[in-house]
């Protein structure tokens, strides 16, 4: 249950970094406010204030206190709701789960985004980058159900919002990934049994679609 | 219980003079390994297969790799001495995302000083003065971004203070008249033991930045 106070999300729906935080709360059982920020029509007066040096989504307010950085916001969820608890107990498994959420947070939506995004020539070499690193992935996972092990926990988190736009990357990357990644897809269907997964991922056309009207709006496509 | 800690490393890395800092913060005894770069150990491609980087913090056979993971990690382990986070939740994010900016910022930016020229290097000479001011601005009037002592923060941001004669010297500009606090605080820090025999001679640096720049045919 909500620690009582105030807990504002500063939100964009197709956002894999917004849902990385409603996850967490939604893990945690918080009640909260999400209100879309309109990123293409005028960012909020609020957003502006509260992340002057990004001005991005997500920001979460808990009392009005602005903190910005989905992976820092997630940490910090955590450590204020801590039941159920997102890292492990001991200081190595902590490490751990923060060297796969750091890994995925700095290269999988990038990799996702540039195949997307992209014509031609780039859209191949940007498929190629994305392939590496869901090798990487797909190796880290292993034979444990969930990044965090047993449990779903903070790496899982990070990782899982990007997966809302492999349908798009698929289908203008022109592969299958899915197919070519068993672990990773397995992974994913445990993730999107999760109540707090299910509900908030978006579904994956809906993604295409917005990726399609951003490529027209960019110029990509005509 | 016999501790095993091992850091590889390279001298002149300001990731790597983080995790010294940190472990000489909390009074650990560790051995230091030099990697060289252009030919990596055996080890380090084992426990660091992903990014075949330094650092590497290896404890008991166990590698912890990237700087401010191996930070947290030896501030939770070694948690009764000098602690780096604080202990309140937002007090710890915010921290979190200052060490984060810094990441993202205060390297690359600082490698398109020494590595470009022109109209290149002015602008990020121009984005590196305003990332300092900003965190000038975070430290306040605070002797240290963890408050009275030093913290996560400032374990984060002081080892690029080595670099700072380089990035001086290669961009043709004084960082001091720009960032008179930020400048203070570093000496600051400097006159603690575990930064100071952490960092590198500037002009070490400098001469390193020297070898680079001839090696990879910049002017």
């Amino acid at each position: 249950m909500s620690k009582g106070g105030d807990v504002v999300l500063l939100d964009f729906w197709a956002s894999p970094f917004c849902m990385r935080v409603q996850i967490a709360l939604s893990e945690k059982g918080v009640s909260y406010e999400a209100r879309q920020e309109d990123l293409f029509g005028g960012k909020s007066e609020l957003l502006l204030k509260s992340n002057p040096i990004y001005q991005k989504v997500p920001v979460f307010l808990h009392n009005g206190k602005p903190l910005c950085e989905s992976t820092v916001i997630v940490g910090y969820i955590d450590e204020t709701w801590t039941s159920p608890p997102l890292l492990p107990p001991c200081p190595y498994g902590r490490a751990q789960a923060r060297f796969w959420a750091d890994y995925i947070d700095k290269k999988l939506f990038d990799a996702v985004r540039d195949v997307v995004l992209s014509k031609g020539e780039a859209t191949e070499a940007a498929k190629k980058e994305l392939i590496e690193i869901l090798k990487v992935l797909e190796g880290g996972l292993g034979e444990r159900d969930f990044f965090g092990g047993k449990a779903f926990g903070f790496a899982d988190i990070i990782a899982i919002p990007s997966t809302c736009w492999f349908l798009a990357a698929g289908k203008l990357g022109n592969f299958q990934v899915e197919a070519e990644f068993p672990k990773i897809s397995g992974w994913i269907k445990r993730c999107m049994h999760k109540e707090s997964v299910a509900k908030i991922i978006p579904d994956p056309e809906k993604i295409y679609e917005f990726v399609l009207m951003m490529r027209k709006m960019q110029g990509i496509d005509q | 219980m016999a501790e095993e800690v091992i850091l590889l490393d390279f001298w002149s890395s300001p990731f790597g003079m983080r995790v010294r800092i940190a472990l000489a913060e909390k009074g650990v005894k560790y051995e230091y390994r030099e990697e060289d770069l252009r030919n990596k150990s055996p080890l380090l491609l084992q426990m660091n297969p992903v990014h075949k980087k330094i650092p590497v913090l290896i404890h008991n056979g166990k590698p912890i790799c990237e700087s401010l993971i191996a930070v947290q990690y030896v501030d939770e382990v070694w948690k009764d001495k000098s602690p780096l986070l604080p202990s309140d939740p937002y007090l710890r994010a915010q921290a979190r995302f200052w060490a984060d900016f810094i990441d993202k910022k205060i390297y690359d930016i600082g490698r398109k000083i020494w590595t470009t020229k022109g109209d290149e290097q002015e602008a990020a000479k121009k984005e590196f003065i305003e990332a300092l001011k900003l965190l000038e601005g975070e430290l306040g009037n605070k002797p240290y971004f963890g408050g009275e002592s030093m913290g996560y923060v400032d374990v984060a941001l002081i080892p690029f203070y080595s670099w700072f004669y380089a990035y001086e010297t290669c961009g043709n500009f004084s960082i001091e008249p720009e960032c008179p606090v930020l400048i203070a605080w570093a000496k600051r820090c400097l006159q603690k033991e575990s930064v100071s025999k952490s960092l590198p001679d500037p002009q070490k640096v400098y001469e390193f930045v020297l070898v680079l720049k001839k090696k990879f045919g910049i002017e």
